[in-house]
């Protein structure tokens, strides 16, 4: 076998920092390919430069695809080629069906007229291809996001793709879904599809890969065949970070102190279908120095709870109490809840958690400005200093506070929506998915402000759909499925296996 | 990735081209405005830049600079006033009918109207904010409402004149306060008929402010390490805008000295640029306009924001109405017809995006002034109101495409 592609010595410079700095990398044809490294190790930089998003010209060094040099002027030209990137951000269209999003740019039409019955035709037997069975109308935001990336991979595959680039194609989904996709993966390998993933998890990267190349700061530090040598996790991670990692966790003082939160009967309807309820009686209660887990599948209604809770953002026709310390408390709206200690972070940092054209520094006061301010007046000067200690504290790595927030890697840019948080000075901090699309050694980091707040007596309420990090992190985990608690277990009875019958015996 | 530090090899290799390419914004517009001035005082013959035509040129674009300052804000958010022109026109009716046919004091009538522009900016904005119902189709029906409301007050007719206090609104002018010896000496000095001290005296300060704050500003930033302007740029830009005030203020002082509606213009201006860059509400509006979802989980009122955005923008506009009914000495039904369109298009011409969250006060009165100026100078140059109209257009549409270019290029 032939390498399909070689990427030789790319560097690739934005204002004031080199992304990529002679990254090589090569991938023979039917291979998968893992791209591993820290958050801002310049691995979506690189597939952009691959797939003709930075055109040729704006980087340095050769790309060979096919025993020729390619240089795409944009990902028409890339994509006319074979090469398929499916990026970190889905690029679905949502009020547009499965099967328009499918030939989005790639239209079954003659002289401009669509043929909807080849189009429909065709979209089912991608979609069968991707496992799927929803009908091709239905439309995008129907449907979830797991669901969501296979149409992604099905809109790749009506395009004839020979490289298919997948940027962290399993951040957002449950571990069955991630599953289903990692196993579509080995089934296009088997029919000869070149694919190369990049990936924060890696059990996933293990199971698919047969080569792993590691990125640090901008460079390839590694190359590993997965054919000829063992690899472990511990190995990765040792080049990802530059340095061993002992544990995954940080070791917790487990120390419970009186009650923070307690919320009784909470029940939730649907923002748009009144008659449908989708919290039911809902009780739980998070103690001083306690993280407290909500284990789920998908669609659980975790986020629904948890956005309900924090200003009444999620539902209608909202029932139950919230105390604080004892107190009942209003939190009617977010600056309400925000006044009675809580604070949220989302899961869905773009749409919810930042805004993106503006800097770090905007992003991260925005929920608690009074505090940078005598009284309307904005001190600039303590803003900066704030974002800083932020910066610092959580490591985010950019030249500056002043940079736009668009413009950092994706895991970055989760520390900038915790920074905010963090800043908001919370009682009880909601954690969905905190940390989602994070690399191990900043989730590390991020497990051990998780513990300084706990130890600082405050409280921790914390979604996540990986267990392992429910199991590691937290004191006491509720176990929910559709809308209602059924079950709650201590640090020493959890274990994957006592939640997932939980779930299943419901 | 390498984070390259302030005074990296790297960043100084950059340097002065990559900091224009960076800003060119910024300095395209204030040379935009720089270059049209000069094109028209010579082909002016000089007319441009006489005092009696800055003069002007300030009263003549006073009502749209001070709507701009309210469009501004409503655009940041994320929203479009399409009444303003309208509401405009109303309340200057009104102001007629009060003063002319009912004859109430001159106070009395500026309160009445003030409320009647936050009324009718609550009466819009209410929808926009607590229905969401979008703001273009609540203004598009503002207008004609209004439209009509001031052809029914004014039965069709125009209707004045107005008093004098209430005309010394526009028309008036700064009393000198520093002694006429003074003055005269001074003048002589400079080998001019007469000089108004206190313009020139205004004209210095201003500049002389301009000047602390820019090198304070400077200082700071480079104490936080933000991309500093090149020193040749910053001298250049900051003596430039400095030498223009001083200019423009002389050039009144000349005349009849400074207009009482700069002072309402320079003051709101002030006034305005404070409140959108150094306030909390200021900087929840931009949050607002970059991401209502983000920003109402942030814990950010966004509807009252957005209501009180349109209340302003009344109140702004009820304003403009009064001092262009009392610089036209009358009202009539058509006062402020399609002025909504050069507002709109000096915040956009001014670097305010469409998409909300982006857009500065300076830049919307920068952009005021440009169309100002094109369209004073065209008049004197005789150039018919056709080709006036078109080449307005053309000028917006440079202005957003020069905008939309330089974000794909970064
Ligand atoms: N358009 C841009 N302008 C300026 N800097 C950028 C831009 N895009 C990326 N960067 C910077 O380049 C570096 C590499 O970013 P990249 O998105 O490739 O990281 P990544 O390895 O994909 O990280 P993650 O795992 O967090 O997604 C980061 O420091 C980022 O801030
Ligand atoms: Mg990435």
């Amino acid at each position: 076998m032939s390498a399909l592609l070689e990427m030789r010595a790319i560097t690739k410079e934005f204002p004031g920092v080199k992304a990529l700095d002679q990254v090589s990398l090569s991938v023979d044809e039917g291979e998968i390919l893992a791209l591993v490294g820290e958050n801002g190790a310049g691995k979506s930089t690189l597939m952009k430069v691959l797939s003709g998003v930075y055109p040729t010209g704006s980087y340095d060094g050769e790309i060979i695809y096919d025993g020729a040099l390619a240089q795409f002027s944009g990902i028409a030209d890339s994509e006319a080629k074979g090469i398929i990137i499916i990026h970190q951000e889905l690029a679905l269209v949502p009020l547009l069906s499965i099967a328009e999003n499918i030939f989005l740019g790639n239209e079954q039409a003659k002289g401009g007229v669509i043929n909807w019955r080849e189009t429909e035709q065709r979209t089912v037997e991608l979609l069968r291809k991707v496992g799927l069975s929803e009908p091709p109308g239905t439309l995008i935001d129907k449907i979830g996001v797991g669901k969501q990336q296979l149409v992604e991979i099905a809109k790749a595959l009506a395009k004839d793709v020979r490289l298919l680039i997948l940027d962290e194609p399993t951040a957002a989904l449950s571990e069955a879904d991630s599953q289903a996709l990692l196993d579509l993966m080995l089934e296009l390998k088997a029919q000869g599809v070149t694919q190369i993933i990049i990936s924060h998890k890696l059990n996933e990267v293990r199971q698919v890969a047969d080569k792993i190349t590691v990125i640090r700061d901008g460079t390839s530090v590694s190359a590993m065949d997965a054919r000829t040598e063992t690899i472990t996790e511990d190995k990765i991670v040792r080049d990802m970070v530059g340095r061993d990692m002992a544990a995954r966790y940080p070791a917790r003082d487990r120390r419970a102190g009186e009650k923070i939160l307690d919320v009784k009967n909470w029940n939730v309807f649907h923002p748009l279908h009144a008659d449908r309820q989708v919290i039911h009686d809902v009780n739980l209660t998070v103690n001083a120095g306690e993280v407290v887990g909500i284990a789920g599948l998908m669609g659980a209604g975790r986020t629904e709870l948890a956005m309900s809770l924090f200003g009444q953002s999620y539902g209608q026709k909202i029932s139950g109490d919230v105390l604080m310390h004892g107190q009942s408390v209003d939190v009617s709206t977010v600056s309400k809840a925000v006044a009675s200690g809580l604070a949220y972070v989302t899961e869905d940092r773009k749409e919810l958690g930042l805004i993106l054209d503006e800097t770090i520094q905007r992003n991260i006061t925005l929920s608690n400005l009074p505090e940078v301010a005598n009284g309307q007046i904005l001190q600039e000067t303590k803003e900066t200093r704030v974002a800083e200690s932020y910066r610092d504290a959580l490591n985010i790595r950019t030249p500056g506070v002043f940079q736009r927030v668009v413009n950092l890697s994706g895991g970055n840019q989760q520390k900038v929506v915790l920074s905010k948080w963090l800043f908001a000075k919370p009682e009880l901090l909601i954690l969905d998915e905190p940390t989602r699309g994070i690399d191990v050694g900043a989730k590390f980091e991020i497990y051990g402000i998780i513990n300084d707040l706990s130890a600082q007596g405050k409280g921790v309420l914390m979604i996540s759909s990986e267990m392992p990090e429910l199991l590691g992190m937290c004191d006491r985990i509720y176990v929910m499925n559709e809308g209602a608690f059924v079950g709650e277990l201590t640090a020493e009875e959890a274990s994957q296996e006592a939640i997932m019958s939980l779930i299943v015996t419901d | 990735m390498t984070t390259t530090t302030e005074n990296s090899p790297n960043e100084q290799k950059a340097g002065i081209g990559e900091y224009l390419v960076r800003h060119l914004r910024e300095y395209g517009l204030l040379f935009a405005l720089i270059a049209i001035m000069a094109f028209f005082q010579i082909a002016t013959n000089g007319t441009l830049l006489k005092p009696v035509n800055v003069t002007n040129l300030l009263l003549q674009n006073s009502y749209i600079v001070i709507m701009a300052l309210g469009m501004l804000i409503v655009i940041v958010a994320g929203h479009i006033d399409l009444s303003v022109g309208s509401v405009m026109g109303f309340v200057g009716a009104l102001a007629a009918v009060m003063i002319v046919e009912l004859d109430q004091p001159t106070w009395i009538t500026i309160a009445t109207c003030i409320a009647a522009g936050a009324l009718i900016g609550a009466a819009q904005g209410y929808w926009v904010a607590y229905w969401g119902i979008p703001s273009f189709i609540v203004t598009l029906a503002g207008m004609l409402v209004f439209r009509g409301a001031s052809l029914w007050l004014l039965e069709g007719q125009s209707l004045g004149p107005f008093p004098r206090e209430f005309q010394m609104m526009a028309n008036g002018f700064v009393p000198d306060i520093f002694p006429a010896g003074f003055g005269e000496s001074v003048a002589k000095l400079l080998g001019e008929r007469r000089v108004n001290m206190l313009a020139l005296v205004t004209g210095v300060s201003a500049a002389c402010a301009i000047f602390w704050l820019e090198l304070k500003k400077r200082a700071q930033n480079r104490v936080y390490g933000m991309d500093t302007e090149p020193t040749a740029f910053f001298w250049a830009r900051v003596g430039i805008i400095s030498f223009a005030l001083v200019f423009i203020l002389f050039k009144l002082s000349t005349f009849r000295g400074l207009p009482n509606v700069l002072i309402t213009m320079g003051v709101l201006t002030i006034l305005y640029a404070f409140f959108t860059e150094r306030t909390v509400t200021g900087r929840r509006i931009y949050a607002l306009g970059g991401n209502i979802k983000a920003a109402k989980l942030s814990g950010v009122k966004t509807a009252r924001l957005t209501f009180l955005a349109f209340v302003n923008m009344g109140v702004l506009a009820a304003i403009a109405g009064m001092v262009f009914a009392a610089r036209l000495n009358s009202a009539t039904p058509k006062a402020g017809f399609a002025l909504e369109l050069d507002v709109i298009a000096a915040v956009f011409i001014g670097g305010a995006s469409m998409s909300g969250g982006v857009g500065k006060i300076v830049g919307a009165v920068v952009g005021a002034f440009l169309m100002g100026v094109l369209n004073n100078g065209m008049s004197i140059l005789g150039i018919g109101i056709d080709y006036q109209q078109m080449i307005k257009g053309l000028v917006l549409l440079a202005a957003v495409i020069f905008d939309v270019y330089n974000k794909q290029k970064s």
